[in-house]
């Protein structure tokens, strides 16, 4: 745990923003090559239901390694996915961001991210608590956690063909 | 529209003799009520696993069709499901899903209920006079019977005991489906629920549809290594049936090698599978053990329907719970190992994780197609939807039809059930 000056720390905070801002718009654009390249190999992408935290031994609406995050990429653009065959269109929102610790290279951080989707001619919105592990790499910030916890993530929800 | 138009009393119409359904059947208000009271309210309706409330004094909530129930088991063990509705004046006594009490308290006027439903305790009772019978206000009750495990409630006291509702084809297939416990008992691990607007039964058709499997889970089956895509490959092998079981259940047989998870142990382990079986060997179980556990890893190797609300599929169960004419709430729960190698429970979770729920490879193109049909509904209303296919080269099975493993021959037999449910008064 470092401890950051009070010059440090918005210079940081604006360094981040930008970052989450940048995965954001690429979610938003669709263009998942540039967003697998934002991960470190290791890195994990987990969405959790309910409060549960043991995320490996619990049911968890995606619990994804490399290999099924490349997978879930692929089967998004091949076009033989129905439910992402045209895609719901998104607009999301990242905001009140805090820096919560920083350990080595390692910067915890966590988001609101509010998220619409469009499809059918019908909009739904979906709100969550993003937290992200992010490592400072030679060409900036990557992805090595990020656990999305929807509101309501073990109740009711409906299929969702993009990512949070 | 009104309950005394042709379309009621000619069930005919509504399903035809030649496996026609009409487009009311998805659409039309009425006959949901109807369904309602003549279906959910009269037959066997699924409402929990036994390990959801493992426990004394353990419940969680359900529904038997719109009502909301609460399954519990008392002190002595025994289960109860009863309508979640206090009886002064119809609060819910209980708003948590799942959980462990020693009584439902209204949170209204305070009135307090036993695990069995019994009125304990009112505050103040004197305004209602000495000859208030506390016996006569207890939570409404249904008729609870469970099977290996699978707990089902009616409300019909005159209904045929589960067992023989099910019949011995469906109980015979409940058993060998439980053997993906691997020697251990079969304990729910988890679930996604997700809510799809269209018709309940659009849903009952699924899910011993094999037909739609290489289409809708193309980009599901292009995750999956070759030995593996060879397993789903069940239509193109054809070694397979559907089979119609009675009573509207019905079992899509995939992969009969499947079929008892006791037979083949002696085959190679499955590449998928070679880490996991390192693992558990790693954890001191004989290989005789490790090789019934991986193999009841991958599920059985069928699905079976069981009308008019609960199937098994491959490794977890398929839960409707209808809410409107155009509107399904579905349960997908993954089924795990009680005391059996942790390794095996994350593999299973993690195979759930891949095909079910809301960011599923599967669940969601399912839940596209199901919304597509309630869509194209609105259109063409005098067309008929088609449960025919297969009914060409059908032959007698152990309780009714059996036909092509892309047959329709579940989607018939869940339609004669309904037909002789609706013909009832
Ligand atoms: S409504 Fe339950 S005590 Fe009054
Ligand atoms: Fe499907």
């Amino acid at each position: 745990m470092t401890e950051m000056s009070k010059i440090e720390t918005p210079a940081l905070l604006h360094e981040v923003t930008e970052f989450l801002w940048t995965e954001a718009d690429i979610l938003d654009g669709k263009r998942y090559d540039e967003w697998l390249d934002l991960w470190t190999e290791d890195g994990l992408y987990i969405m959790p239901m309910g409060d549960g935290e043991d995320y490996a031994n619990q049911v968890n609406l995606c619990y994804d390694n490399a290999k099924m995050r490349r997978d879930r990429v692929g089967r998004f653009q091949a076009g033989f996915s129905i439910s992402s065959a045209p895609p719901a269109l998104t607009v999301r929102t990242i905001s009140r961001i805090v820096i919560d610790r920083i350990e080595g290279d390692e910067i915890h951080v966590r988001a609101a991210e509010h998220v619409i989707e469009d499809k059918f001619g019908r909009q739904r919105q979906w709100a969550g608590n993003a937290f992200y592990t992010l490592r400072r790499g030679e060409r900036g910030f990557k992805l090595h956690r990020k656990i999305v916890k929807l509101l309501n993530s073990d109740g009711m929800l409906n299929s969702f063909s993009y990512l949070f | 529209m009104s309950l005394d138009t042709a379309k009621f009393s000619d069930l005919d119409a509504l399903y035809s003799t030649d496996a026609k359904v009409a487009t009311q059947m998805y659409e039309d208000p009425g006959l949901f009520a109807e369904e309602m009271e003549k279906i959910f309210k009269k037959t066997w309706v699924w409402v929990a696993h036994e390990s959801e409330f493992p426990d004394k004094g353990s419940f969680r909530l359900s529904h038997v069709g719109l009502e909301p129930v609460i399954v519990v088991r008392d002190r002595k063990g025994a289960i109860h499901v009863m309508v979640n509705r206090c009886r002064h004046r119809a609060a819910t006594v209980c708003e948590v899903k799942k959980g462990k009490t020693s009584s439902f308290q209204c949170p209204y006027h305070g009135w307090g209920y036993g695990l069995d439903g019994s009125l304990r305790a009112l505050p103040y009772p004197e305004q209602y006079g000495d000859d208030f019978d506390k016996a006569q206000h207890g939570l409404l009750k249904l008729r609870t019977e469970a099977y290996n495990g699978m707990v089902f409630a009616t409300f019909n006291e005159d209904a045929e005991p589960l067992v023989d509702f099910l019949g011995p084809e469906v109980c015979r297939y409940i058993d060998l489906f439980m053997k993906q416990g691997g020697g251990f008992p079969v304990k729910v691990l988890g679930e996604h629920q997700f809510a799809v607007p269209m018709n309940w039964k659009v849903q009952l058709e699924n899910t011993t549809d094999a037909y739609h499997f290489p289409i809708v889970h193309k980009s599901f089956m292009q995750t999956l290594d070759a030995q593996t895509t060879d397993l789903f490959d069940f239509l193109d092998k054809g070694k397979g049936w559907v089979e119609d079981l009675g009573n509207g259940h019905s079992i899509m047989m995939m992969m009969p090698e499947r079929e008892d998870l006791d037979d083949h142990l002696d085959d190679p382990i499955e590449d998928r599978f070679e880490e996991l079986a390192a693992e558990i060997r790693a954890e001191g179980y004989d290989e005789a053990q490790v090789r019934k556990i991986v193999r009841a890893v991958g599920g059985a190797g069928f699905n079976l329907n069981l009308f008019p609300n609960v199937s098994f599929s491959l490794s977890f169960l398929r839960v409707l719970t209808p809410k409107s004419v155009e509107q399904t709430e579905i349960r997908h729960i993954a089924l795990g190992m009680e005391g059996g190698p942790q390794a095996a429970n994350q593999a299973r979770i993690r195979l759930h994780e891949h095909f079910q729920g809301p960011m599923g490879f599967g669940s969601p193109d399912d839940a596209e197609v199901w919304e597509r049909v309630q869509r194209g509904t609105k259109g063409g209303e005098e067309l008929p939807i088609l449960v025919n296919r297969g009914l060409v080269d059908e032959v007698p099975g152990v309780m009714g039809p059996r036909g092509h493993i892309s047959a329709e021959t579940g989607m018939r037999a869940a339609y004669e059930m309904w037909k002789r449910m609706m013909s009832n008064d």
